[in-house]
């Protein structure tokens, strides 16, 4: 029936835990997701801050509840194209793409073992490489595994469905249209890090051993690219000395004019992932304020009494590499000794920020947005913005935040 | 329910049936265990399988399934059967055929094992009857602030009657005596009005909300659904029933008095915040109290008594906005006026820049540096000296007024909340002292709910005054099911915030009152329909259930007895693990029930070489490393029997007893982390199994056996690859003691 249900777009942590509150209040849910696993961002983290526990573990009871609810229907692959009517009642055009894996799908792994071919592994920011046919992670909700079109041999090959013992690949797969019916919709899209290759004089993209605070959590994590090892990109070997770029493009009129809110703690934690890997190795961190709010505090007070965790007040205004050493080479101004210096370090992270994903992909519908393209809550227009995309926040913002849109969402199908 | 009928049925599927003799395991189920439907098929979760077991609920009249295949976690949207069947999934995918050595005889022997303790399992089991009682669904706000405010509306909007109880004479709370608020909407550049006498015309309007000012609660009894609200209002007291409750008691000021070294008492013209604040909003001018004339030059001092061991140890949040906004105040009323802040760092998180921006293009000057001294100068004026960190030198500033950027402080706080000691059970323990007995001692003051609970009036605290709660994945969660907080009683912040938080804080007070009608349990074990029922003829009185019960679930009677409350029950179970006389029982899971699965389990002749040792998994975290484990095809122990467990604080001592009196060789248990950053979703579940295995001595003792023998583990669900070496290490030290004497008894 039309308008009975909310419709949640975007399967991170904003869109599940929109869709669980909703669904636990006794409304049916549409989880609509882009990517072919649940989990967004913050299941490619390897921890959070300030306790420093696993995303997995929050988000192991948050599928419990998704798969025991048959009030929410997750659509994976799924990319929202039109919206049509108002609040109380929208029809949401929706494309499936194919996964030329059906719910046959055991997760067995029969076809991973003979498909012939390799690509950048997405989940790890490209830093490995998985078969053409992949299970997205081994935690990956739904638990199928997905073709890569692009580097599949097809036909051709079809060495997977031979081997597939449950007939659960389907090459032929079709993208398919649906509509849903919503009394409200959930915009929960996330973020994207900011494009560190914009900030030419960092020259992010040229140097493995340069990378951003994200591929930082998927180095650090038993399920990334190195198996938690953190390391050198360029050669595997250990760090001594890793330094983090704070605000890299935030705060900042010629990239991101705001301030992240969440770069700064993630430093702080990832600092404590390499201190914890290697006690010998030091860490530096150049900042401009650190931005640990509330008791986030915490965390910031425990960095700054680790002897190897060193804070320098300071922009950093270029990195470049030392031909001789390989190391590499940041030039930085020191405001507390009122001078440039020179810093060397084998790791550089920059602390990239947030940017909505409705700047590159925009909600197909009026939304109220701010200039850097967060959305602005409006209670008219019936489409609730949650988390990352409507301001730069942490997890628990973006769970307070997510639960309150359950509410509103909530209210519309109540006052029809 | 009638007789049981049990269906075993074992999916060959995913490499099960190529690792294992699955007609042997048929077998163990036909001839050792008596199952009278004993079945195989290919792959159970194809329509085919799937209907070849629908097939037998009716035509076999079965309606308890052993279904021997993939794990639990995986498919249940497949595996659904009527109500009253009891199904049981043993898990010989993950973690047999995935990590043991195909076709080997240890693997078949687990998979043997696993079969009979399935079997058991649903031998013991019920279906389950949902907890059916009459709920009221209106919801009590505690305290008429915004967060408060926002929470009453939000929920009458739903649909939902709301009792707002406020204890001043009128709503509003700490925001309706602010002057202007600093921009919440783009270009996020202006001042905006605060926007709280709307809010409360609003509330005031809405017909599903009643308001009880100047009131104050004076009790409250019962449970989730069916709480009795005592309140003594100006008029009158009255007593009505609500479902659930939204603490949103805000914050106080931290107290200036502390500050004198900032001047704060001596200075007529060092004031706070706040003061200034209130000073805006009656008047509408910056004046300074000592005179009545307008300054100009204004030293703001941001982290007054925040970000400091010595007051509060955390930072507020807001102070550097409200500092930016009030020297906007100054410039606007004349813009020769000079504003200083004085700060270590400036906190004005994402879209906040730009009010940062717009204030240092309005000339404000920020000097980033630390205090050194507040003293009167000459001529009336003000000296403020200042280690500037930029410049590593001493400034002097002269200024006509100092605002103090003095931080919150939640409500709930009382003396001592702000040195930050965890103390285990098991130090609590060695000093004497219960956690009730501190709780209830550091509760006189900050008190509001008057819970008429066991365990205590208030929320349970964890650090800072703050109410205890798995702040990151679900800040709502306090330890008092049914009741949220929102807003600055949770932790610090501003009032976009605070309407947020008492929107999502709404949103749980409803979920729960429509969970608990459909008898399901709240957060983590939500939509569970089991709850514990008491065998009372055998309690003792020992009070170890009322004790220990992180969530306060079960009250006392003079006598000591348990008086359960199924509504504020989470299903943890801890109570069934507390219990010495093993009285406390969920139909789907009980003492007898893992303990006799413990004792379906063959244990080999000491000449056979071929320990034995039991692994108990925490069901959220420990139990899915294993299951990932499996899927990466790494490979671990095969002496191994693993059994998940709700929560590790389930564990009931007997288990061990069970286990070693019949041979096993040793105990594994794997829990959360617990301590200071616990990650145990049943706040104490781990902890308290580690207490009671501190007092296994005794029954170790009456075996005659090594302490050695069981051991505890605190693991994370991403330890998948750890976990062998853990496990290893175990069974290097259980090989070390030699095998358990009582084998063969």
């Amino acid at each position: 029936m039309a308008g009975d249900g909310i419709v949640v777009v975007g399967g991170g942590i904003a869109g599940i835990t929109a869709a669980v509150e909703v669904a636990e209040v006794g409304f049916p849910v549409d989880l609509v997701e882009l990517a072919p696993y649940l989990g967004g961002r913050v299941i490619r983290s390897n921890r959070y801050f300030p306790k420093m526990c696993p995303p997995q573990c929050g988000l192991e009871i948050n599928f419990r509840r998704i798969r025991k609810n048959p009030r929410v229907r997750v659509h994976t692959m799924t990319r929202v194209t039109s919206i049509e009517g108002k609040k109380g009642d929208f029809k949401v055009q929706v494309k499936v793409s194919p996964r030329f894996v059906n719910s046959k799908c055991t997760a067995c792994g029969a076809c991973e073992a003979v498909c012939p071919v390799e690509r950048p592994n997405d989940f790890n920011y490209g830093l490995d490489k998985t078969k053409a046919i992949y299970l997205p992670h081994e935690m990956a909700f739904p638990n199928r595994y997905v073709i890569d079109p692009s580097v599949c041999l097809g036909k051709d090959c079809g060495k997977c469905v031979e081997v597939c013992p449950f007939g659960a690949i389907d090459l032929d797969m079709k993208e398919q249209v649906l509509t849903l019916n919503a009394g409200a919709i959930i915009w929960a899209t996330g973020w994207d890090p900011y494009d560190a290759s914009r900030i030419d004089y960092y020259g992010f993209g040229k140097n493995p051993n340069l990378i951003n605070n994200v591929m930082m959590e998927r180095l650090s994590a038993v399920g990334g690219p190195t198996g938690g090892k953190i390391s050198r990109l360029s050669d595997g070997g250990e760090v001594r000395r890793v330094a983090f770029v704070q605000c890299a493009g935030s705060r900042d009129e010629n990239h991101l004019p705001y301030c992240s809110g969440v770069c700064c703690s993630a430093s702080l934690k990832q600092a404590f992932y390499v201190r914890e890997q290697y006690p010998d190795a030091e860490v530096t961190i150049f900042y401009i304020d650190i931005r640990a709010l509330g008791r986030l505090e915490d965390l910031y007070v425990k960095a700054k009494a680790d002897p190897k965790i060193t804070f320098v007040k300071g922009k950093v205004a270029e990195i470049f590499p030392d031909k001789a050493t390989g190391e590499l080479i940041l030039r930085v101004e020191d405001v507390d000794k009122g001078e440039g210096i020179t810093s060397r370090a084998d790791l550089v992270v920059l602390a990239t920020g947030i940017v909505p994903t409705t700047v590159k992909s925009p909600v197909p519908f009026e939304v109220p947005c701010d200039d850097y393209g967060f959305l602005v809550s409006s209670e008219e227009t019936g489409i609730i913005p949650a988390g990352c995309v409507k301001k730069p926040v942490d997890v628990a913002h973006t769970v307070q935040d997510a639960t309150g849109a359950a509410l509103s969402a909530i209210q519309s199908l109540k006052r029809r | 329910m009638g007789e049981k009928k049990i269906g075993v049925y074992v999916c060959e599927g995913c490499g099960i049936g190529s690792s294992l003799d699955v007609e042997k395991l048929l077998n163990v189920a036909r001839s050792e265990m008596k199952v009278p439907v004993c079945r195989r098929h290919a792959a159970y979760c194809t329509e085919e399988g799937l209907e070849s077991i629908k097939k037998d609920l009716d035509g076999e009249g079965v309606n308890g399934i052993v279904l021997a295949a993939c794990s639990p976690r995986v498919l249940n949207e497949v595996f659904q059967f009527p109500d009253h069947v009891v199904l049981e999934r043993v898990n010989l995918r993950e973690q047999v055929a995935w990590c043991l050595e195909p076709g080997g005889e240890d693997t078949q022997m687990a998979a043997e094992d696993y079969l009979r303790m399935g079997i058991v399992k649903v031998q013991k089991s019920e279906p389950l009857e949902p907890f059916q009682a009459e709920v009221d669904k209106t919801i009590l706000v505690v305290g008429g602030g915004v967060a408060g405010m926002t929470a009453a509306l939000e929920a009458a909007r739903a649909g939902y009657g709301v009792v707002l109880v406020e204890k001043e004479e009128r709503l509003g709370g700490w925001m309706a005596r602010q002057f202007k608020r600093y921009p919440f909407n783009p270009p996020y550049r202006e001042l905006e009005d605060v926007g709280v006498q709307d809010l409360i015309s609003k509330v005031g309007e809405e017909k599903n909300i009643r308001v009880i000012c100047s009131a104050e609660i004076q009790k409250i009894q019962g449970a989730p659904g069916m709480f009795d609200v005592f309140v003594k209002g100006p008029q009158r007291e009255e007593s009505f029933k609500v479902g659930a409750i939204v603490q949103a008691t805000g914050w106080k000021p931290y107290d200036p008095t502390r500050l004198g070294h900032l001047g704060y008492g001596a200075i007529q013209d060092v004031v706070t915040n706040i003061e200034l604040e209130e000073m805006m909003a009656k008047t509408g001018e910056f004046k300074r109290p000592s005179n009545g004339s307008k300054p100009q030059t204004v030293v703001f001092i941001q982290c007054a008594g925040s970000r400091d061991p010595e007051h509060l140890p955390y930072c507020s949040s807001v102070c550097c906005m409200v500092s930016l906004k009030q020297a906007l105040y100054l410039k606007g009323q004349d813009p020769s006026a000079a504003a200083f802040i004085v700060y270590k760092e400036m906190r004005t998180p994402g879209q906040y820049e730009e009010f940062y921006r717009r204030a240092q293009k309005e000339g404000v000057v920020f000097v980033k540096g630390e205090v050194a001294s507040v003293a009167q100068g000459g001529d009336g004026k003000i000296a403020v000296e200042v280690d500037d960190m930029l410049t590593g030198e001493k400034l002097l500033l002269e200024a006509d007024m100092v605002v103090l950027a003095t931080g919150m402080v939640p409500s709930m706080a009382v003396e001592g909340d702000m040195v930050k000691v965890y103390e285990s059970l098991l130090q609590a323990d060695q000093s004497q002292k219960t956690e009730q007995a501190s709780v209830a001692d550091r509760q006189k003051e900050g008190m509001v709910l008057h819970l008429d609970y066991r365990q205590g009036p208030e929320l349970p605290k964890l650090f800072y005054g703050m109410p205890d709660s798995h702040f990151i994945c679900f800040p709502y969660e306090t330890r008092r099911t049914g009741i949220y907080a929102a807003g600055c009683v949770r932790q610090p912040m501003d009032m976009l915030g605070a309407e947020e938080d008492g929107r999502g804080a709404a949103l749980k007070a409803i979920q729960c009152v429509e969970m608990t009608s459909r008898g399901e349990a709240v957060h983590p074990r939500a939509g569970d329909r089991s709850w514990p029922e008491f065998f009372m003829q055998r309690c003792t009185q020992c009070k170890r259930c009322t004790e220990e019960c992180p969530f306060g679930a079960i009250n006392e009677d003079e006598k000591a007895n348990p008086l359960p409350n199924p509504t504020r029950c989470r299903r943890c179970s801890i109570c069934m693990g507390s219990c010495p006389e093993r009285i406390i029982s969920f139909k789907d899971y009980s003492v007898d029930m893992i303990g006799s699965m413990i004792k379906a389990i063959e244990v080999p002749e000491e000449e056979e070489e071929k320990p034995r040792v039991i692994v108990l998994a925490c069901e959220n975290d420990a139990y899915p490393a294993l299951d990932i484990l499996g899927q990466r095809r790494l490979s671990w122990d095969p002496y191994v029997r693993v059994i998940p467990l709700r929560c590790l604080g389930s564990l009931n001592l007997i288990w061990i007893a069970d286990a070693l009196s019949k041979g096993i060789d040793g105990v594994l248990l794997l829990g959360c982390k617990h301590g200071e950053d616990y990650q145990c979703h049943m706040i104490k579940g781990s902890e308290l199994a580690q207490y009671r295995l501190s007092k296994v001595s005794e029954t170790l003792d009456r075996l005659a056996l090594e302490s050695d023998r069981v051991r505890m583990e605190q693991v994370e669900i991403r330890d998948y690859k750890r976990i062998p070496s853990i496990v290893e290490s175990f069974m290097e030290r259980i090989r070390e003691i030699g095998p358990n004497p009582y084998k063969g008894f």
